[in-house]
């Protein structure tokens, strides 16, 4: 049957058909608005590849399985994570790799019941609703819990083994969690490293690229900083980096959340009509009212 | 006349076609969840046409996007009740209720002798009709098919 397709001659280049399947489209949107996370875009562009040369050779009536493309991202807080795991569906959709390209987000809650025997139905089903998509367990370690045996998490963690392996075609699925203690508990499940092939590492961003992550969110949100606020709020993102609990993108959108509070207040409280200009600029006064400054006084 | 065509017995959509493949099955249940049906799986060894509720086979499956997981459960349903009759059932809530919109046969058993025509005589020479299945009559549950 594949005899006549050998014969084939190639008639695309396979830049004519990035082009031609949206692809390119879809991972140009990924640079324009992920900011930084080299390693993730290198692998997300390999992994297209891949999958566009395998048509080809599809065509041309030479082997191409599918790949496994079950994944695990690490990385710190508010790097990325989940961001990047709804593109991943977006990008395996327009690759013709999954069917339905929607994703369904889970944490240890929605996959493990509370006694025996309600264990395996929740997972199931929880796999049901992800097929023809991606499944995304978020601090997937917590499904393992090593200091009580009889945790039911164990079982899901069997179906879920077995499901990545017999519904390779059906569904994706990406683990999720902060980089050492998912390395704890692929040591104690060898099943679960070994069936995932692709693992990325998601690097923190530079403060650079937290700047640029500011002005994308201000500019989604119609807001923009005036010219003595840029200084001021990269003053206040390399003070806030060295504090605990720095999660990188996530505190960046707490902070401009706060100083949208300041704004407002600010403005409130005037008498004068106010204009498109002044319901639209964030100033230094609104960023430097911040408690970062303030600690940073006091220490030195 | 109580025949029985083919020695088929004719419920549901499409139960007058050769039996639907998997693939047949799979678009059925794609236009299904196109138009947000929640699908259920039956399973039943009575068949009679008045027997309207079948036991389920799991819960009715909300929410799902790809017919790859209900596929699974026919699956399932098939080798757990391998002569049993199992159909497919889709709801629509869009009535405020879970209406069945479409119903169809996925699998039957491998001999299915049919029904026969039962008539009572009652006072005044009066007669009523009424069907019974010669397996369900002869055998007890679990061991009609």
């Amino acid at each position: 049957m594949n005899a006549p397709a050998s014969e084939a001659a190639i008639t695309t280049t396979p830049s004519q058909m990035l082009e031609a399947s949206g692809v390119r489209a879809v991972l140009d949107k990924l640079d324009a608005e992920l900011i930084g996370l080299a390693p993730v875009k290198g692998r997300i562009r390999d992994i297209a590849a891949l999958l566009l040369i395998d048509k080809l050779r599809d065509q041309q009536g030479l082997q191409s399985t599918p790949p496994s493309l079950h994944m695990c991202f690490t990385g710190n807080p508010g790097t990325g994570k989940t961001t990047v795991a709804m593109r991943m569906a977006e990008v395996l959709k327009q690759l013709g790799y999954v069917r339905k390209g929607h994703l369904v987000a889970v944490t240890r809650d929605d996959l493990v019941g509370q006694f025996i025997g309600h264990t395996a139905p929740k997972t199931k089903e929880v796999v049901k609703k992800a097929m023809g998509g991606v499944l995304f367990i978020d601090e997937a370690y917590y499904l393992y819990k090593p200091e009580n045996e009889r945790d039911y998490g164990q079982e899901s963690i069997e179906i879920l083994l077995q499901v990545m392996e017999n519904h390779r075609d059906d569904l994706v699925v990406i683990l999720a969690g902060y980089k050492d203690r998912m390395d704890t508990f692929f040591g104690s499940n060898p099943g679960m490293a070994s069936r995932i092939a692709h693992h990325i590492d998601f690097p923190d961003y530079s403060e650079a690229e937290l700047m640029q992550i500011a002005q994308l969110m201000l500019g989604q949100l119609n807001y923009r900083f005036d010219e003595a606020a840029a200084p001021a709020f990269t003053r206040y993102v390399s003070l806030r980096r060295q504090q605990p609990h720095f999660a990188n993108a996530r505190s960046i959108r707490n902070a401009l959340d706060r100083i949208r509070l300041r704004h407002a207040t600010r403005l409130f409280v005037t008498d004068s009509v106010l204009t498109r200009e002044q319901l639209s600029t964030l100033t230094a006064e609104d960023i430097l009212a911040s408690r970062v400054f303030g600690l940073n006084a006091k220490g030195a | 006349m109580m025949t029985n065509h083919g020695k088929r017995v004719t419920q549901g959509q499409f139960s007058y076609l050769p039996d639907l493949t998997d693939a047949q099955i799979t678009m059925q249940i794609e236009y299904a969840l196109k138009r947000n049906y929640a699908v259920g799986i039956e399973y039943t060894d009575d068949p009679h046409p008045r027997n309207t509720y079948w036991e389920m086979y799991g819960n009715p499956m909300f929410d799902l996007k790809d017919p790859a997981g209900i596929l699974l459960e026919i699956n399932a349903c098939r080798k757990t009740f391998p002569s049993h009759y199992v159909r497919v059932t889709a709801f629509d809530s869009t009535q405020g209720v879970e209406s069945v919109r479409m119903s169809f046969i996925v699998n039957r058993p491998a001999n299915e002798p049919g029904f026969r025509l039962v008539r009572s005589e009652q006072e005044g020479r009066n007669i009523r009709y009424s069907i019974e299945s010669y397996s369900v009559q002869s055998h007890g549950e679990g061991e009609r098919y």
